[in-house]
């Protein structure tokens, strides 16, 4: 749904909403959460009262300003509340498609967990954690579960956009079963995990709707620095009353500030851009998220992502493809190289695995050695165990066996037989290139080596070299020993890795890194990644991936692509960027804004200071009601910038922070002179003031 | 400007850094408690002092804890200054026989010299014995600047220590401040100012008949009487001036301050006092760089102030030295070669514009010339140093902990626009850290400007205004800034030895220390319980020219934006005028 779901910025069905929303988005009970619009509103208030007076006395001011100055504030904060709208628009349609798949279905609760226990129907809403279900060919899945038996593919398109099915089966890491899926074939039988209201989707459609959003924690501090301004900038405008007061009897003319002045300095002054978008980027952020098939549980977890130091990458399927390939065959001393390509072959024939099918393609392309039928031949295919950690073939008494070194060589000596010296110096140096080593003997002969090598994905290391400039560490997680590791780790160009690899050597690793002060974050999808997922700052499990660490972790990418990383970096990264500059912006705007109202607020009192109106605004009424629309207006304007988010480069702190500085420091200050002027030409053009 | 005033400017500020990294080098093992030069000599006496106080100098105090200590130090300081302004007749050591102080000035006085702002709004040489001078007011110079530096050095533990629950002990670092740095320095600067002439004695005011008689005409009434003979006064003046200078106390002995020649005699002691007003305070930058393990830190802050610094100091000479018709009028010297008025011939515009500049900048608030008799823009250059928050150079160790509060703003933003989580030091700045940052910036500020809109409308306090206009306004800007900020220098011109001053500004300077420093001590805390992070390159450099410009702006923005209004209608409206 997400994917389809991507609508472009701006979309007349949101837009009108939004429209609807921002006007019942003016309650002072939902504005007094942003302290800053909360201002601005009673600013709105208290001039529009002003206005009504004015009908009943002279207030010394032109009617036609006080309500131009009103209503331009009235628009403020419906522009900004219109920011909020839009970028909550895209959620809440989105979570209209969840909430579609998510209605109640029809539920065969099992007695007991088996195919032929008694069946109820039940209503899916009711089901509880512990509850057995039957789920059969057609039906929907009626909440998010493990599956206890049976095996069945199911479209999981609801969740991932994905329409081909996938294989769901018990044990291993393919149990994990969501609520709203489609099962297209076959039968499982599923174990509840989730109480009503707290499976998947629902935590999906919280997010996306932004229901549960709590502000993350820069936001908190940014909002007590943004709420500080506005207090320093209330006193500072506030106090121009009496100050004005006294340079009235001083200089023995003019007349006090107005109260709407006073208002309209007060709105011009505080951080009204950032105080308005501030929620806008928030909301945005997250959907950036959902657009990129990521689901935060927390809004914390998007912000972690952009301080995240070093990143945890698991070597298979992530930096290199997933199967090893057979790329030479290397003898042992006294042994044809055609002979041990002939063993090899008929030690893979019925090895199902990549890694076997490839050296059966290595024998044909180097020596042409044609697939034999192992069936015809008579032999018995010993499987891969765990246990052995070795395969191979027995026929006509011969028995053929490889695999790992320290296997074979174990099962050379059992056999009363000597693993040759030279063949670990092969394997050294096999390891060494970033290969795996595969051993091939045959009774107690050890004939040579087989060569299997990582491939590193197409890409991978250009990210990772993009990862170091953005300040980030990478460290590949393998099993393999350290030698192959180290091989492969230069050869992707990771910065570190953590060899042979145990689930308590994970954990180990990012302790001590959290230890020393850095955030890790760390992609996972197996039973054995979740005490590191847990412990991890930032986790990322795949979707494909067991229910134990899509629990454990912070995110789920229901692309289920371990790269995915690099971009939540980007986007926590883009959330954070885009508050600083537009804060800078908001802040620098306001020099402009000092010299467009103080003059027009103080000329009458000292004509000389008529010579600050650098802009050469028309009249001082002109003047300051082109500041307020300016401040108003840059607020539409700035609307993309905040849903979209600022553009983050890779460059390194120093010369982003330079760029940003010019561009909207600089900018923020340079701006608004040019925009209040133009304003300011457009209204003694209309001559209406 | 005259190239030979531009030269000792420039030789000032020439041997000021040539200074900074000796002493800041000997403050860092001072407080790091590693033996130094003066170790054999003190230590014994250091150990003393705390069996005698009952101080178990290795027990650490948590924030809230240090907080106490420096609150009700300075409340018991408080209290004793008062008593003994309230009780002087009563004491030994008065001979010119001064009453008790009136009740709302002792309450002044005691909050401007426990505050280090040392505002003085009576006459030192007429009001004062010399047991409140020397037993109150000298010994609260001390207290005032190493609780100062105290404070400071209490925050950098914050920046240094990771998971800790600690900042240090303050008694130690009160009597180390003391022990070790303010008096040792005292000592020295005291003899070297004796040489130059200035007094230290505790005889009565000497009376001799004048060598040309004159008359004294009373204002309104325009009664005249012959003067025949002058009083000379006296005091143990030397030994207050040294660490008045040196602490960033400004207190002067004397009524006129550092324009009097007892307490200022030659241009040799004229250059040593400057030179003393800014010698703590910019050597403490080195001192914190030194402390973090990270010179590059300290310097760079460093170089913030003097990039300040510098320019306005030039626009206030350059201020004094124009020809402005207007200001003709007022002061016939500007023949002499600037605007002398107010000024001392002996030290000129160069030495007095710089005094300004330094002493404002610092929150020395000492003074050697008049600001009141400044041109419009040159007295707006020590008005806006003052509301610039007192943090370029600053108080001693207060100047530099505001220095750092504002380093947190702009590593607040500038972080956000790097995309990480802002970091000072290796220290996250988050949510609390943000909110005394915005409470210590608040409240002084609220205190001027509240302050100020109560004073220019209330009877009581445009009574004492001298001039009329936008200068009257100024004065009272001065006034409030000066104290919230703990300067205590005055444009004088404003008679604030009034109930309603007295009060308001009693509470202004009160509330204008503590409100900084208690959420300076929070945010050490706050920085000491958290994780270290390395720096990175993801790290945004707080070391750098960039980091530096942004500062700047950050702090001059962060001032401009609260004070213009007030500006505007004070020194600028005047300017204006005069160049009409």
């Amino acid at each position: 749904m997400t994917r389809k779901a991507k609508k472009g910025l701006f979309d007349w069905g949101l837009i009108s909403r939004a429209f609807v929303d921002s006007v019942i988005k003016l309650s002072p009970l939902y504005q007094i959460r942003k302290p800053v619009m909360f201002v601005v509103e009673v600013g709105s208030v208290l001039t529009t009262m002003l206005f009504v007076y004015s009908f009943f006395a002279d207030i010394g001011e032109s009617q036609l300003f006080v309500v131009m100055v009103s209503l331009w504030l009235w628009f403020t904060v419906l522009f900004a509340n219109f920011a909020e709208s839009m970028a909550e628009g895209r959620g809440k349609a989105q979570a209209e498609t969840l909430r579609s798949s998510r209605s109640d279905v029809k539920a065969r609760l099992l007695s007991s967990p088996q195919r032929d226990a008694k069946t109820t129907m039940v209503v899916s809403s009711t089901l509880k954690k512990g509850d057995h279900v039957l789920v059969e060919t057609g039906d929907v899945i009626p909440s998010d579960g493990e599956v206890v038996e049976g095996v069945a593919s199911v479209n999981e398109s609801a969740i991932t956009g994905e329409s081909a099915p996938v294989i769901r089966e018990s044990g291993g890491d393919r149990s994990a079963v969501t609520g709203g899926t489609l099962v297209v074939s076959d039968w499982l039988i599923v174990r509840i995990t989730a109480n009503p209201g707290e499976t998947f989707i629902d935590r999906m459609i919280s997010m996306v709707e932004g229901a549960k959003r709590q502000k993350t924690p820069n936001e908190i501090a940014l909002d007590i620095l943004l709420a500080g301004l506005t207090i320093v900038f209330l006193l500072a405008t506030v106090t121009i009353v009496p100050f004005s007061i006294f340079s009235v009897k001083a200089s023995s003319h003019g007349a006090p500030v107005s109260v709407t002045v006073v208002i309209a300095l007060l709105v011009c002054l505080i951080p009204t851009t950032i105080g308005g978008l501030l929620s806008s980027i928030g909301i945005a952020g997250m959907d950036r998220m959902i657009q990129a098939n990521v689901i935060a549980m927390s809004g914390r977890a998007v912000e972690a992502a952009g301080d995240i130091d070093v990143l945890l990458l698991d070597k298979t399927g992530t930096i290199t493809l997933g199967n090893r390939q057979a790329t030479e065959f290397i003898p042992a001393k006294g042994v044809d190289v055609r002979t041990l390509a002939d063993v090899a072959q008929l030690a893979s024939l019925a090895d199902e695995t990549p890694e076997g099918r490839s050296i059966v393609i290595l024998a044909k392309t180097d020596y042409g050695i044609r697939e034999r039928d192992i069936h015809a031949l008579g032999a018995r295919f010993i499987p891969f165990s765990a246990h052995t950690r070795m395969s191979g073939v027995d026929m006509d008494g011969r028995e053929i066996r490889k695999g790992a070194t320290d296997a074979v060589q174990e099962y050379v000596r059992q056999q009363g037989g000597v693993f040759p010296i030279d063949i670990i110096g092969i394997v050294e140096e096999v390891a060494r290139q970033g290969a795996t080593p595969l051993v091939v003997a045959e009774g107690k002969r050890v004939l040579g080596v087989i060569r299997l090598k990582d491939i590193v994905k197409g890409g991978i290391k250009e990210r990772f070299a993009e990862l170091r400039r953005m300040g980030i560490k990478t460290i590949m997680i393998t099993g393999d020993n350290p030698l192959t590791a180290a091989a492969v780790a230069a050869d992707a160009g990771v910065d570190d890795f953590l060899a042979e690899a145990t689930p308590e050597a994970k954990l180990k690793l990012i302790r001590e890194y959290q230890g020393g002060g850095r955030l890790v974050a760390m992609t996972g999808d197996g039973t054995n990644d979740a005490p590191a997922l847990a412990q991890a700052d930032v986790a990322v499990a795949m979707n494909s991936g067991t229910q134990a660490a899509k629990e454990a972790g912070n995110m789920v990418d229901l692309d289920s692509n371990p790269t995915k990383l690099i971009e939540i970096v980007e986007i926590g990264k883009q959330l954070l960027i885009t508050r600083g500059t537009l804060t800078t912006f908001s802040i620098a705007n306001d020099v402009a804004k000092y010299f467009a109202i103080l003059p027009a607020a103080f000329v009458g009192i000292y004509p000389e200071l008529g010579m600050l109106n650098i802009m050469r605004l028309a009249t001082p009424y002109s003047a300051i009601l082109s500041a307020v629309i300016f401040n108003a207006l840059i607020i539409v304007l700035l609307i993309p910038l905040a849903l979209r988010g600022v553009k983050y480069r890779p460059l390194g702190a120093e010369a982003l922070l330079r760029n940003n500085i010019l561009v909207y420091g600089l900018g923020g200050i340079v701006v608004p002179f040019i925009g209040i002027k133009v304003i300011d030409m457009i209204i003694s053009a209309l001559n209406i003031l | 400007m005259t190239s030979n005033g531009l030269l000792q400017i420039g030789l000032y500020l020439i041997v000021l850094a040539v200074l900074i990294k000796p002493l800041g080098h000997y403050m860092a093992l001072v407080y790091e408690g590693r033996s130094n030069w003066f170790t054999a000599l003190l230590a014994p006496l250091e150990r003393l002092l705390y069996r005698i106080f009952g101080v178990r100098s290795e027990d650490e105090m948590s924030w809230k804890t240090y907080t106490f200590a420096v609150l009700a130090f300075n409340a018991v300081g408080a209290v004793f200054l008062y008593l003994l302004q309230r009780l002087q007749h009563l004491l030994p050591l008065n001979p010119q026989g001064f009453a008790a102080v009136s009740a709302d000035s002792s309450f002044n006085t005691a909050i401007s010299f426990i505050t280090n702002t040392n505002w003085q709004g009576y006459g030192g040489e007429s009001t004062m014995s010399y047991l409140t001078q020397m037993a109150g007011l000298g010994v609260q110079n001390f207290l005032s600047a190493a609780t100062g530096m105290a404070v400071l050095v209490a925050l950098i533990r914050g920046f240094i220590r990771h998971n800790a629950t600690t900042i240090g002990n303050f008694w130690v670092d009160t009597t180390r401040s003391i022990l070790y740095i303010l008096l040792p320095l005292s000592v020295i600067f005291t003899i070297v100012l004796v040489s130059q002439g200035v007094v230290q004695n505790l005889k009565p005011y000497q009376t001799t008949p004048l060598m040309q008689g004159t008359t004294a005409v009373e204002q309104p009434s325009g009664k005249t009487t012959p003067v025949n003979e002058q009083s000379i006064p006296g005091g143990p003046a030397a030994s207050q001036i040294a660490i008045k200078q040196l602490g960033t106390n400004g207190g002067g002995f004397f009524n006129v301050n550092s324009a009097y020649p007892y307490e200022n005699p030659t241009p040799l002691a004229n250059f040593l006092e400057l030179l003393a007003i800014l010698l703590i305070p910019a050597a403490l930058c080195y001192t914190f760089g030194k402390m973090i393990g990270d010179t590059r830190q300290g310097w760079a802050l460093l170089i913030t102030m003097f990039i300040i610094f510098v320019p306005l100091l030039l626009l206030c000479y350059y201020s004094e030295m124009v020809d402005i018709p207007a200001i003709k009028t007022l002061a016939a010297s500007i023949d002499y070669g600037g605007n002398m008025e107010g000024k001392e011939v002996r030290f000129g515009v160069a030495n007095s514009t710089l005094w300004a500049a330094a002493t404002t900048a610092a929150s020395n608030g000492s003074v050697n010339a008049m600001h009141d008799s400044f041109s419009p823009l040159g007295g707006m250059v020590p008005l806006f140093l003052l509301q610039l928050g007192e943090i370029i150079f600053g108080g001693v160790g207060s100047g530099l902990y505001g220095m750092i509060i504002l380093a947190l703003v702009t590593v607040f933003v500038a972080g956000l626009m790097v995309g990480r989580t802002p970091e000072y030091l290796g220290k996250k700045i988050e949510a609390f850290e943000m909110k005394m940052v915005s409470l210590s910036i608040l409240i002084p500020s609220v205190v001027i400007l509240l302050g100020i809109g109560v004073a220019v409308v209330v009877k009581a306090g445009v009574a004492g205004i001298a001039n009329p206009g936008a200068h009257g306004f100024s004065e009272i800007l001065y006034a409030f800034t000066s104290c919230a900020n703990n300067n205590g220098s005055a444009f004088a011109g404003l008679s604030v030895n009034t109930p309603f001053y007295n009060l308001i500004l009693g509470f202004a300077m009160l509330i204008g220390r503590f409100s900084v420093i208690v959420p300076v001590l929070a945010i050490a805390g706050s920085l000491a319980g958290k994780k270290l992070v390395p720096a990175g390159s993801g790290t945004l450099p707080t070391h750098t020219p960039l980091f530096i410009v942004f500062l700047i702006g950050i702090i001059i923005i962060v001032a401009a934006l609260t004070h213009l209004p007030s500006l505007s209608l004070g020194p600028i409206a005047e300017h204006l005028q005069a160049i009409k």
